[in-house]
Order: structure tokens, then sequence, then C-alpha cells
């Protein structure tokens, strides 16, 4: 399916600047690959090597949080809009 | 040089002072990282104990720019001793001595806990050269952004869940804001207002301010050590939306101690949620380390994120504490609210009720003992939420201004005995 991902400025430097990549992907999995292809330096920071999304990483597809449509096991539809944010989290760095 | 800069969590990279949440090289969220060393012998309790009672009280352990001047006092709110309230919740005597609430219900500006974390938010917005201050709210940090951009003359957009409480809405027009309600949930605003700060420079308190504006919640923690005569409690009950308060309580405790401030002591973390929005406490329940994101459904508004952002950090300062999680239903939570106000004399808001409705599940569970000392965090004001106590209280027909009719009406509640509390004091007195 073509679908478009939109990527946030803190990844841009990854992307040679580029904010929107078209890519053919049917799930989450297929999207990660098309981008590994594309700008490999992405990969680290958005899934781990068991294909897993990064915990700070929040996948949105259609403005959807895309753990409500099935996650992993989401198909995508043609059009659909994908949408990496970074979770807003504050963390303690000495509570260890 | 500074005595605090931004640390990422997870690689350890520093970025200095900026208004920056990720860390670039690894995209995790960023922190701010103090140099204690030069902090040790720079502060005494007898140091803080001459200054204004105000969360600037504990500056050092602040990220404030360097001159700032505040000119508000922000915190020091109550720890309040609530027996009685201890005695309903805990069903022992043995818990009144022990038992606090910590009141953020009479913080000021704005009567919430989120005007400590705004505070410091907006030192460093005007530090950083933001004429514009922003926030995503779930009603109480909007109420608290737009009172303290007004009182720093910044100008201040506030988006919010249309759903919000009129009070928290109107709370926030009061001050000149620009609110921008959006037809969605919190985590649906929160998203929006991320790309948001992608595409405009303003300073999102909740956004690349927010390393800043969460060091501010860190002051209940030192307040509560302090207001126990420089001891920490063992049990903390705080309540939960995206999980910042808790851990910041927790860094707050672990700081008091590096600096030698107060005694080390194994303090047990407990945390608040209602169940109509629970991805935290349910998480702690089923033994996960992960959150599963949810769809709020609750009268707790305060609370009602569905993928809370510290969530994971939260769990982890939970379980690592020895504490625990629970989840009280809405109708709880108006008991709560109801119990507080009849036992102590606070009124607080939904996310009152929560912690409340919590702490006597945690007491029923055998999970705090009442023997040990033990602080509830109040974190706002019930004046903000009566719209979920419409109905509860019926209102009283009229009496003419008679001693005759006022008897005749007395007699018919006594029947009645509907006001338990004035039937018996009224029956003593006549006996």
């Amino acid at each position: 399916m073509p679908i478009t991902v939109q990527i946030p400025t803190a990844l841009r430097r990854h992307t040679d600047g580029v904010s929107s990549i078209s890519c053919t992907a049917s799930n989450l999995t297929e999207m990660f690959t098309a981008l590994d292809e594309k700008f490999p330096g992405l990969k680290p920071h958005l899934h781990d090597d068991a294909g897993h999304i990064r915990r700070f990483l929040n996948v949105y597809v259609n403005e959807e949080d895309i753990r409500f449509l099935g996650g992993q096991m989401y198909a995508f539809q043609e059009g659909d809009e994908v949408l990496l944010v970074p979770s807003i989290a504050g963390g303690t760095c000495d509570s260890e | 040089m500074s005595h605090y800069e931004l640390r990422c969590r997870e690689c350890g990279r520093t970025w200095g002072n900026e208004p920056r949440n990720i860390c670039d090289d690894c995209f995790s969220p960023l922190e701010i990282a103090y140099d204690y060393d030069a902090l040790k012998g720079s502060i005494s309790r007898e140091s803080i104990a001459q200054r204004s009672p105000n969360m600037w009280r504990y500056s050092e352990l602040l990220p404030l720019p360097p001159g700032y001047e505040p000119r508000l006092p922000v915190g020091f709110t109550p720890l309040l001793q609530a027996p009685r309230l201890a005695e309903k919740l805990s069903g022992s005597t043995a818990a009144a001595a022990n038992f606090y609430i910590k009141n953020d219900a009479v913080c000021l500006p704005t009567l919430s806990f989120k005007d400590r974390v705004v505070a410091v938010a907006l030192a460093n917005a005007k530090a950083f050269g933001f004429d514009t201050v922003s926030c995503s709210s779930t009603g109480n940090l909007a109420n608290a952004v737009a009172a303290q951009a007004a009182r720093e003359g910044l100008k201040a957009w506030i988006f919010i869940p249309s759903d919000l409480e009129p009070a928290k809405i109107l709370g926030t027009n009061v001050f000149g804001a620009k609110v921008v309600r959006v037809a969605g949930n919190y985590d649906q605003v929160n998203r929006l207002c991320s790309q948001i700060a992608e595409e405009h420079n303003w300073g999102f308190v909740n956004v690349n301010l927010r390393p800043y504006y969460s060091e501010g919640s860190k002051t209940v923690g030192f307040e509560i050590a302090e207001q126990l005569g420089w001891r920490l409690p063992d049990n903390v009950v705080c309540p939960m939306a995206g999980g910042s308060l808790i851990i910041k309580i927790k860094k707050a405790f672990d700081e008091l101690v590096k600096l030698g401030l107060v005694e080390a002591k194994e303090v047990k973390f407990f945390g608040a949620q209602a169940t109509g929005c629970s991805p935290i406490s349910t998480a702690v329940k089923t033994g996960s380390s992960e959150i599963e994101p949810q769809k709020p459904s609750t009268i707790a508004r305060s609370l009602a994120i569905g993928n809370p952002a510290d969530g994971h950090y939260a769990i982890k300062v939970i379980k690592g504490s020895g504490g625990w999680s629970e989840d009280v239903s809405d109708a709880e939570v108006i008991n709560s609210i109801k119990l507080l106000a009849e036992t102590e004399g606070v009124f607080t808001e939904t996310a009152g009720g929560v912690t409340v409705g919590t702490a006597g599940k945690l007491y029923r569970q055998d999970r705090i003992n009442p023997e040990e000392t033990t602080v509830l965090c109040i974190t706002g004001n019930g004046l903000k939420t009566t719209d979920v106590l419409e109905g509860v209280y019926e209102t009283e027909r009229a009496i003419a201004p008679k001693l005759a009719e006022f008897e005749s009406y007395l007699q018919q509640k006594l029947k009645g005995a509907d006001i338990p509390g004035v039937a018996a004091e009224v029956a003593g007195v006549g006996a």
C-alpha cells in the first residue's frame, strides 16, 4: 500500500532534512524495512532488532495511535498518513 | 557555569541548557542533572529555614536561570494531620497520629500543584527569550500557565480537550489566554501540541520546556520532608496522570538524602488512578513494565491521560520502592471527595477523590501499615470540579425568616434524620 510517513524534526538529520516520505508497506514491519532502506541512519531510532517500536516513539495512523488499531497487526490502507511523534517523558536520572 | 544541565536519560549525553526535551542521538527523554558535589555544603536546614515560606526556598535544587527573581509565592502548602480521615480509611485508630495530607488544593496562584511546575517552566521560558508560552492541558495546567503568563507579561496559547470542566475553561479565559478547544481527548491534544511545537517558536511548558517544568514537582517532596521535621515518610500516595509527580517526589527525597538534609529511608510509593483511565495501575497490577494505552472514560478528567509519557518510569519507581498502585471507580471518587471534606474540611477535585479512595483500598489490602507515616498528595481544588457533585445534594426549600418556621423545619429534619450530624447535635442540645 502506498503510504506517507511524516518525520519529526528530531529525526530529520537522519533523513537529509526530508520531512515526509512516501513508501509502500502493508504493515508496520514493512514500513520499517522501507524506511531502513531509504535512510539507514533512522533505524536505531525507530525499532529494536526484534522489530519492536522504540519505547519513546509513538506511531499514529491518520491521527490514531497505532496501538489502538492492532499495532504490528494493523494492515495499512491506501493513502494512510503515518505520524512518528516522540513521546514526551521527563524521566529520572537519579532514581535507580 | 550553571550547576545543572540537560542530560539524556538513556544514553547520558549532556546538552547544556536550551529548550529541548529529546536527545537527538538516541531519541530519548532529557532530564535535568545537577552537580551535587558543588551543592554539598551550600545549603543546610538552617539556611532553608531562614527563607520565605514558598517553593523558592529550595532554589539550589531547581533549574533556575542565574539572577532569576521569583515574583510569586508559589508552594509551601500545608501538610495537615488528618486523624479523622485516617481512621475512616484504615479502620484503625493507629493511623491517626501518622497520617498527613499535603494540601496543594490551596497552592498559589491557581489552586493546584501545577503552579509549581509552571513557575519553573516560565522562569526558563523568559531566560530562553520566548514571548509566547503554551501547553496541552487537562485543566489545572491551563489555569497555571494562563495566570503566571499574565503575571510575567507573556502571551499564552492553551490547548485543551473540548469536554473540560467549565470552571477550568473559565479559569483559563479570565487571564486573557488564547484557549483552543480540541475535539479529542488529552492524548490527541498532546500529540497535536508536539506537532505545533515543531512549527512555532513557542515555549511549550510540557514539550520543549518539559525537563525544566517537571523539576518543579520536586518541591512537593522537599516540603513534605521539611514539614515532617526533616524526615522522610514511610509511604506516599500520589495521583498519577502522566506519571511525572510520583517520580519527581522520589527524586526530591533522593536529593535530600544525597545532600545530607535527611536520613536515608526506604519510602514506599503508591500510585492512584481512576479505573476509567488506569494504564499505570493496570501495568503495576499485571506485573508489566510497559504501558498499554487506554481510551479514558472517567470523571477524573485531570488524570485522564491514556498514554502516560512517564508511565514507564512511574512503574519502575513504584515497583522498585515496594509500593503498589490501585484505581477506583467514579462513584468511589465522589464518595472520597465527600469523605475528605466531611472529615478534614478539605475540598478537593476529582483527582483528590481518586487519591483518597485509593488510599482506602491500600489500607484494606494491608499494603499500608497504619503504624507508619503516610502522606497523601492532594493536588487540586474541589471548586474547579463542582460539576461532578451536581445532583448529589438536594436544594433545600427556603424557610421564612421566622423562629417558629425554623423550629418546625428542625422537627421535620429530626424526624427524617436526613442530616445525621445536625440531627445528633440538635438532639443533644434538646435533651
